[in-house]
């Protein structure tokens, strides 16, 4: 049996706006219409928060949320995302390029196995930039016993086994529904989109942001040569200080891959420009063996970045 | 015949239900496990009252833009001296149904065990209780067309001037730092606060009311989503409450009552501390008038289902937040009432001790 690659994963197409809350546009390609300036950082007092941080307020929590985020890019799975347990631990610092440090130590939980599963411990780096226009914020992050978790290799390559046949065309909207509800065999495609969220949550994060993903709008599966799942996610990203809900369009490809490397790259539409950028980071995740956060730079040569039509 | 018997005996249950049916008295229950549209709460409402006549009666304080008649139920033991009382409200942000459906179930536990909780009974023979389930009633039934709408949050009111959005958020809305901080003046934000302080008529509608009562109100709760939060009062970073210290203590206690409940851990702090900092909220306005506990409330969850908490998490958080407001309610109660509580035991103890020594006559 082929190994599959369990994300390879190229954000195309990201659409970063405030939805008009009542109205549903179609999923669309990239409009040209640019990105909203970032919130408005709050109070000057809310900047100054350095040293030893209170672990229960919102500096310390939302450095937290980023580490999270960078944690399920590297470790989430259609039958795995992790949430934040508890900030044990927090502290800030100015740094000399600018921009701020939090050091942090605290624990997740697999939201799958809810309460009763077991809590990692982490500790993590999240570095808050400070540039003329938004970048996004650095990670380095440890937890402990990470690859002592029963790993979901079996569940996701059943996943995309089942779903990667020619003849499959998932389509679903409202993901769950308003009354929370959510089938079965809708959550793993909730936990997919909600780790493919996670590369825009963990993008668009700052000091003054909170992300959340508020509900999955749609999930279409696009046409695609053999072997490949490719998922086209509408998602809505609750933003707690602006409580806005942002509307984002992204696509996520599966490959098959002997290898068992996976690439994600980020592409961005840029503002008032039809045409695709690769930007971002690109990660090389090892999904079987070896330290998953590891970061490398290159992308591997046999796989092109494949012609998007808008 | 046995068989004439029993039809005989069908024939007198047939009879018997549809006496029932026919005398109004609801053989279904209302299930204070799923989520309920306005008219279901507006109804439900009407039957808390008939059903309970001698301590249940509504009040109309006000009207939405959309002239919906904003009510209350009044919760209490008659009393021939006017009473302290609670507020609670509940849906002044449309999208955050859990928070409604957590005042339904505050009434029907308060109703139902009244007459054989004596701790309860105790609660509602020296104070009243003020619940409003849905302030935010024009928000709310929009929330509800269909999955579009679902996260609205503020009221309808149609943008003024050059805006084509609709809506103020009502929780930026009261007269207290109006405008100061945590809001928008783009009238399409989430977080607009209006064109003026109490412009939107719910607004007006609560501040009118606490402004009747203000010497009556001990405590006043507002009950939001999601955060797994107690805030106390203020939502500006510069500004604290005198009884702050006090407010945290109560809020700590608060969220131990509640984790005891299901393991949830709520985290108790000031808006700017553990959220945001924000200005113009209700709870600031209560505080601000002088009713010295006031307290928001933000239920589950913590950000994985966020707003659209499913039904099957009702009932759970209910029970958390029940024993949490009741933490606060019966410190409220207790700090106010339990010093009559002293005199009475005292005035006992005397008077048992001069029989005791009379009857054995050691003087």
């Amino acid at each position: 049996m082929k190994t599959f690659c369990s994300v390879w994963l190229l954000l195309s197409l990201v659409e970063l706006s405030p939805a008009p809350p009542a109205s549903q546009e179609p999923p669309l390609a990239c409009t040209g219409a640019p990105d909203p300036a970032p919130p408005q950082p709050e109070t000057a007092e809310d900047m100054a928060s350095t040293g030893d941080l209170e672990p229960t307020h919102y500096p310390a929590r939302r450095a937290a949320q980023v580490a999270l985020h960078y944690l399920n890019t590297h470790h989430g799975s259609p039958f795995r995302v992790f949430g934040l347990q508890q900030v044990h631990k927090a502290s800030a610092e100015d740094v000399a390029a600018g921009g701020r440090k939090y050091k942090l130590d605290f624990s997740v939980t697999d939201w799958g196995s809810g309460s009763a599963g077991p809590a990692l411990r982490c500790s993590a780096d999240v570095l808050f930039p400070r540039t003329e226009r938004h970048s996004a914020p650095k990670v380095e992050l440890h937890c402990e016993a990470l690859q002592q978790i029963n790993s979901t290799a079996q569940e996701d390559d059943a996943f995309y086994q089942k779903y990667i046949s020619p003849d499959s065309t998932v389509s679903a909207r409202d993901i769950p529904d308003s009354f929370g509800n959510m089938s079965e065999e809708m959550q793993p495609f909730w936990r997919l989109a909600r780790v493919a969220a996670s590369f825009i949550m963990l993008r668009e994060s700052s000091e003054n942001t909170e992300f959340n993903m508020a509900k999955v709008a749609s999930i279409t599966q696009q046409e695609s040569s053999e072997e490949q799942l490719m998922l086209e996610f509408v998602v809505l990203l609750h933003d707690f200080p602006s409580q806005v809900t942002h509307k984002h369009t992204h696509r996520l490809w599966t490959l098959m891959d002997t290898e068992a490397v996976c690439v994600l790259t980020v592409c961005v539409c840029s503002a008032g420009d039809r045409s695709v950028e690769a930007a971002g980071v690109l990660v090389s995740r090892q999904r079987r063996q070896g330290p998953a956060d590891r970061v490398a730079a290159q992308m591997p040569s046999r796989h092109q970045t494949p012609e998007l039509t808008l | 015949t046995m068989k004439g018997s029993i039809m005989g005996v069908l024939l007198v249950l047939a009879l018997v239900v549809q006496d029932r049916l026919a005398g109004g008295l609801e053989l279904k229950s209302y299930d204070y496990t799923k989520y309920h549209t306005m008219d279901e709460i507006s109804a439900w409402m009407n039957q808390m009252e008939m059903e309970n006549p001698d301590v249940v009666s509504s009040m109309i304080y006000g009207q939405t833009y959309e002239k919906r008649n904003i009510a209350l139920l009044k919760i209490g033991l008659n009393s021939t001296t006017p009473k302290k009382a609670i507020w609670m409200d509940c849906g002044i942000h449309a999208r955050e149904w859990i928070a409604p459906a957590f005042c339904q179930y505050f009434v029907k536990e308060i109703l139902g065990s009244y007459k054989t909780d004596s701790e309860v009974n105790t609660l509602l023979k020296n104070l009243d209780f003020y619940i409003t389930p849905v302030l935010n009633m024009d928000g709310y039934n929009y929330s509800w067309i269909d999955s579009t709408t679902r996260l609205w949050r503020k009221s309808r009111t149609p943008g003024t001037g050059n805006c084509t959005c609709v809506g103020t958020d009502l929780n930026r809305n009261f007269y207290a730092n109006w405008g100061m901080v945590g809001i928008s003046r783009n009238c399409c934000s989430e977080i607009y606060n209006g064109p003026s302080a109490l412009s939107e008529p719910e607004a007006k509608a609560v501040t009118d009311f606490l402004g009747m009562h203000q010497n009556q109100l001990l405590c006043y709760l507002t009950i939001h989503s999601y955060g797994q939060l107690i805030l106390v009062p203020y939502g500006h970073p510069n500004i604290s409450a005198p009884n702050y210290d006090e407010l945290m203590e109560v809020g700590l206690a608060a969220a131990k009552a509640i984790k005891a409940v299901h393991g949830k851990s709520y985290r108790v702090g000031s808006s700017p501390d553990v959220l945001y900092a924000n200005s113009g909220s209700s709870r600031d306005f209560a505080r601000l008038i002088g009713i010295p506990y006031s307290f928001t409330f933000e239920l589950r969850d913590e950000g994985q289902h966020g707003f659209i908490l499913p039904e099957d998490q009702i009932q759970p958080t209910c029970e958390e937040a029940y024993k949490g407001a009741m933490s606060i309610i019966n410190y409220v109660h207790d700090k106010n009432f339990k010093s009559a509580a002293i005199t009475v035991t005292a005035t006992l103890w005397t008077t048992l001790t001069a029989l005791w020594i009379s009857s054995t006559n050691v003087i």
